[in-house]
């Protein structure tokens, strides 16, 4: 009997240990965000970003594939220089590399690393992708024109009490709320 | 103290990317911890029944913005050597409008997609080429749209300034802000979720 019991117990210890744990208060990673904020303007004289490093990217690839195109294409010319240095040698581009590492490291701590799609019962995994793909789209295009995006414009200037970004942020709620029950079917 | 370090020669520029590193895993780290590798919790922020989004951005702001007040309060920041953006009102309107459906529609932002591929999710892999697809789109017809991505200028606009009230002022009306959307962002969720007997 023991022994029994004992196997069991040793089964839900081990359950236990790969179950994914719980997410964090909000407030507290709220505040350990801002820290991590807070840090950036104080050593940097700058805020976070994330949808920078991908224009970066972008424009990278576009030098890649038709450098003199890319040359005469005002907005991507902004990204590549003068030519003299990597257009990836890029301050956002180390610290976005930095947020795949960091989130890597937390979710495996937690044993939250799995390969899955995110998505709500009532939608195909093949629709969710269109959509995800579709949104990443709208995302990027809404970014540029934003000039930042959640974290370079909401977060960043809304720390530094920035008018457009306070009003970009509104209209990111007003946008995601306008949208969202048209979107139900992908969530809930 | 001198702050900005970095505007003041306290490292080079090389040295510069081994902190956008280290700050950028930070950055990841918290994310991450606040469930943000995961669209269903995004999304649910705009479903009311789980206000994460807010709670995390708004303590968020709010912890960056009393700490950069009381540097500056205490003469170890200069504000003006802190970078941000110029106020291009319309196009960050729009621009603010089609970020929030394209987050609705997508699940993602582009900061939290990262963490999102970066722990499995193939829907934020794909969010990503999206984020890139668009940037690209945008890169291509921005001749055609120079104008209006220009339009609207005022310059460098801080929300003191322009509401012509004092920085702490402003500091303390949106913490007031931030306090008062916590308390409803608590209240809502419980409301939520009585109405859906208790299952979440």
């Amino acid at each position: 009997m023991s022994s029994i019991t004992g196997i069991f117990s040793k089964e839900a210890v081990q359950e236990k240990i790969h179950e994914p744990k719980p997410y964090s208060n909000p407030y507290l990673v709220g505040i350990g965000l801002g820290l991590v904020l807070l840090a950036a303007f104080i050593i940097m004289g700058r805020g976070l970003g994330a949808s920078g490093a991908f224009s970066s990217l972008v424009a990278a690839g576009v030098q890649q594939v038709a450098p003199d195109h890319a040359a005469n294409n005002p907005y991507f010319k902004e990204y590549i220089g003068d030519g003299s240095t990597n257009p990836l040698k890029d301050w956002l581009v180390f610290e976005v590399l930095g947020v795949f590492v960091g989130g890597l490291i937390s979710g495996l701590l937690a044993h939250r690393v799995k390969k899955t799609v995110e998505k709500g019962d009532r939608i195909s995994v093949r629709n969710r992708l269109i959509f995800a793909f579709i949104g990443g789209g709208l995302m990027g295009f809404g970014a540029k024109l934003a000039r930042g995006c959640t974290s370079g414009q909401a977060l960043t200037g809304g720390a530094l009490l920035n008018l457009g970004s306070w009003a970009f942020m509104m209209m990111v709620f007003a946008g995601a709320y306008g949208m969202a029950y048209f979107m139900r079917r992908q969530w809930t | 103290m001198n702050a900005p370090f970095f505007k003041f020669d306290f490292f080079s520029a090389d040295f510069s990317l081994v902190i956008a590193f280290a700050i950028g895993i930070g950055f990841g780290f918290a994310l991450e911890r606040g469930g943000f590798g995961n669209a269903r919790i995004l999304a649910s922020q705009f479903y009311f029944t789980d206000m994460r989004v807010l709670k995390v951005m708004f303590s968020a702001i709010v912890t960056a913005m009393l700490g950069v007040f009381f540097f500056v309060a205490f003469g170890w920041l200069d504000l003006s050597l802190v970078y941000y953006t110029d106020t291009n009102l319309i196009p960050q309107v729009v621009g603010g409008l089609i970020l929030g459906v394209g987050f609705v529609v997508g699940g993602y932002c582009p900061g939290t997609s990262c963490v999102s591929a970066a722990t499995g999710r193939i829907d934020g892999v794909i969010y990503l080429l999206g984020v890139m697809a668009g940037i690209f789109v945008f890169g291509e017809i921005f001749p055609l749209i120079e104008g209006f991505y220009y339009s609207s200028n005022m310059g460098r606009v801080f929300l003191p300034d322009y509401l012509g009230l004092s920085y702490g002022m402003i500091v303390f009306l949106v913490v007031l802000m931030a306090v008062g959307a916590f308390a409803a962002a608590e209240w809502g969720e419980k409301k939520m979720a009585a109405k859906s007997g208790g299952v979440k």
